[in-house]
């Protein structure tokens, strides 16, 4: 496993948020290619470079960015998604307290390649903290007049995680309650108060400055080549030491959960992993066997890479238990439009307590399938899927210990 | 009760609404202004807003019940905000949870903190307080309370 750190290279700096320690290690610098390529030649690069969403979905970037018009009479608007509150994700946090000024000068390129005016950062309200040393690098930048052609504004959510999902987010931005919208066929920018609007998540951007410095063959030379590049993968749960350590794609999993991650914790084995936060399949540990983090070899399992922030489970965790766990945040943040995921969310987390209070049927193990089948792919956005694919998962995989609770 | 924004709030209002392209889109600013002036948002702070962003005071009503960081109500004893969900979980957030149930605070079992990797959290007033043992909870609360 070889390291590469593309957003994680200054991270292990002291004072790496000041403008002055950013621009003695390279920050910056990326800014001067503006001279010499044009918007639509950097949106060619980003294309080139193979670079996907890092906020979950993995959607190419050049794709979306080349969405964006050109020549358009309504004003175009960046809008960096750092709603971070997929359950086991903590990598935009550290970008934006370790490196805010790679994100900030990822949004200088980014607004010049489709000539935006103005960004805005959506974070989380749990981040004050995080926030207010994001403000004080974007005061720093400023000061220094690298933001004459754009202006960036943070925007402050306030505890919902639907916000993440960027339709909900826009509506949130607009000022109403973060309803995700329905999805048009064809593709097609986002709308921001009508506007043509880019979202993306906050890591996709803090790799743009590499890409448009070095090129985008170079941001291939790592990953795969369907999954170019690398990620900010992170690990949490039974594991010795937890945290945020970027690789490239392809990576092997249980060779980074030994090497980065220690190891599990109080030398137990490992049981299951769920890989990219807690709307991926779960997996279990024969699955993670020779298994690499890109988006094809999850796939490939049946789950999905997510966010790539790994939770671990050991030998003695009860996965009933985890499943009732995962339930009640669904439960609790469903936005309630549709009916499949506003009654299914809280009917199966009832079901699961039922069954954990040992007062649970075979039947109920039915109808948790049965509810899974609802809420699959009936409803506005994928919020009610992914609960499907959680239940379905740990139902098949782990059939046996739901077996036991209710004979 | 009669609520007016403070002179600085009115300040910060008027430089954010040239950042947008509509005064709709102030509505959580300004939700977030009041909460800070006042505690809590009450329904003459609601109609504040409604005059701010032209939003209607009913809708500012089903904005701020939307998101939990909002309270309509005043808060009296110290808040403390618990992680519940799994990582927290799996690392002892329900022992945390146990120990704080003797301590003079109202505590919020709260979802996902992003905080994960520094499992149990908990968070009080805007601040993570990250790898948390009893002792440690201890000698927070002995400092806040
Ligand atoms: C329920 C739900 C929650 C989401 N939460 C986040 C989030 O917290 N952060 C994020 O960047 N993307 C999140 N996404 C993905 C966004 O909808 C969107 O695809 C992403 O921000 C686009 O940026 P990217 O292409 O750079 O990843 C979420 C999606 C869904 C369906
Ligand atoms: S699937 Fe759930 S979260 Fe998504 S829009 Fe429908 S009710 Fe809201
Ligand atoms: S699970 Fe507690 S902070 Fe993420």
């Amino acid at each position: 496993m070889r390291e590469c750190k593309i957003v994680s290279k200054k991270f292990h700096l002291p004072n790496s948020h000041t403008l002055s320690v950013a621009r003695k290690n390279g920050g910056y610098e990326a800014l001067e290619k503006l001279k010499e390529y044009s918007p639509t030649q950097i949106v060619a690069i980003i294309k080139a470079s193979g670079l996907r969403g890092k906020g979950g979905g993995g959607a190419s970037a050049g794709e979306k960015w080349e969405l964006m018009p050109q020549n358009s009479e309504k004003p175009s608007f960046l809008v960096v998604n750092c709603d971070e509150s997929e359950p086991g994700t903590f990598k935009d946090r550290q970008i934006i307290s370790y490196d805010p000024h790679l994100l900030i000068e990822g949004i200088i390129i980014t607004c010049y390649a489709i000539k935006a005016k103005q960004a805005y950062i959506y974070i989380r309200g749990e981040y004050k903290e995080y926030q207010d040393i994001l403000q004080g690098a974007i005061d720093e930048a400023y000061g220094a007049g690298l933001l004459n052609a754009c202006d960036i504004t943070i925007h402050r959510g306030a505890g919902a995680y639907i916000c993440g999902e960027k339709s909900a987010l826009l509506e949130s931005l607009e000022g109403k309650r973060g309803h995700p919208r329905l999805k048009p066929k064809q593709k097609e920018p986002e709308w921001y108060f009508g506007n043509p609007t880019l979202v993306n998540n906050v890591e996709t951007i803090a790799s743009v400055p590499f890409i448009v410095q070095n090129g985008a063959e170079a941001y291939r030379a790592f990953g795969t080549q369907k999954s170019p590049g690398t990620l900010l993968f992170a690990m949490s749960g039974h594991i010795n030491t937890p945290g945020v350590y970027e690789a490239e794609f392809g990576t092997n999993m249980l060779e980074y959960i030994e090497q980065y991650g220690g190891g599990v914790k109080n030398g137990k084995k490992l049981k299951a992993v769920i890989p990219g936060g807690v709307s991926c399949g779960v997996l279990t540990a024969k699955e993670c066997e020779g298994l690499t983090l890109d988006y094809e070899a999850l796939r490939a399992v049946g789950s999905t890479l997510g966010t790539g922030g790994m939770i671990v489970m050991d030998a003695d965790t009860s996965m009933p238990e985890v499943l009732k766990n995962i339930l009640e945040f669904y439960h609790e943040e469903s936005c309630g439009q549709c009916t499949p995921c506003r009654e299914g969310s809280g009917w199966s987390d009832k079901i699961m307590k039922r069954v954990l209070d040992g007062e649970g049927s075979k039947e109920d193990l039915e109808k948790l399938f049965e509810l899974a089948d609802t809420m699959n792919g009936k409803t506005i956005c994928v919020f009610a899927p992914s609960i499907s694919i959680v239940l379905l998962s740990f139902l098949t995989k782990f059939r046996k210990e739901f077996e036991a609770l209710v004979l | 009760m009669s609520f007016s924004f403070s002179q600085e709030n009115l300040e910060k209002i008027a430089a954010l609404k040239k950042r947008y392209p509509s005064p709709k889109a102030l509505c959580l600013p300004c939700l977030w202004l009041v909460q800070y002036q006042e505690g809590y948002i009450s329904l003459d702070a609601i109609d504040a807003i409604s005059e701010q962003t032209t939003i209607p005071p009913m809708e500012v009503y089903r904005v701020a019940t939307f998101y939990t960081m909002f309270h309509l109500e005043k808060r009296e004893k110290l808040q403390v905000d618990v992680c519940k969900t799994l990582s927290c979980k799996l690392c002892g957030a329900d022992d945390i949870l146990q120990h704080l149930e003797s301590k003079d605070v109202t505590i919020n079992h709260v979802e996902c903190l992003g905080s994960c990797g520094t499992a149990p959290v908990m968070q009080i007033n805007d601040k993570n307080y990250e790898n948390l043992t009893i002792e440690k909870v201890e000698s927070i609360l002995e400092e806040l309370l």
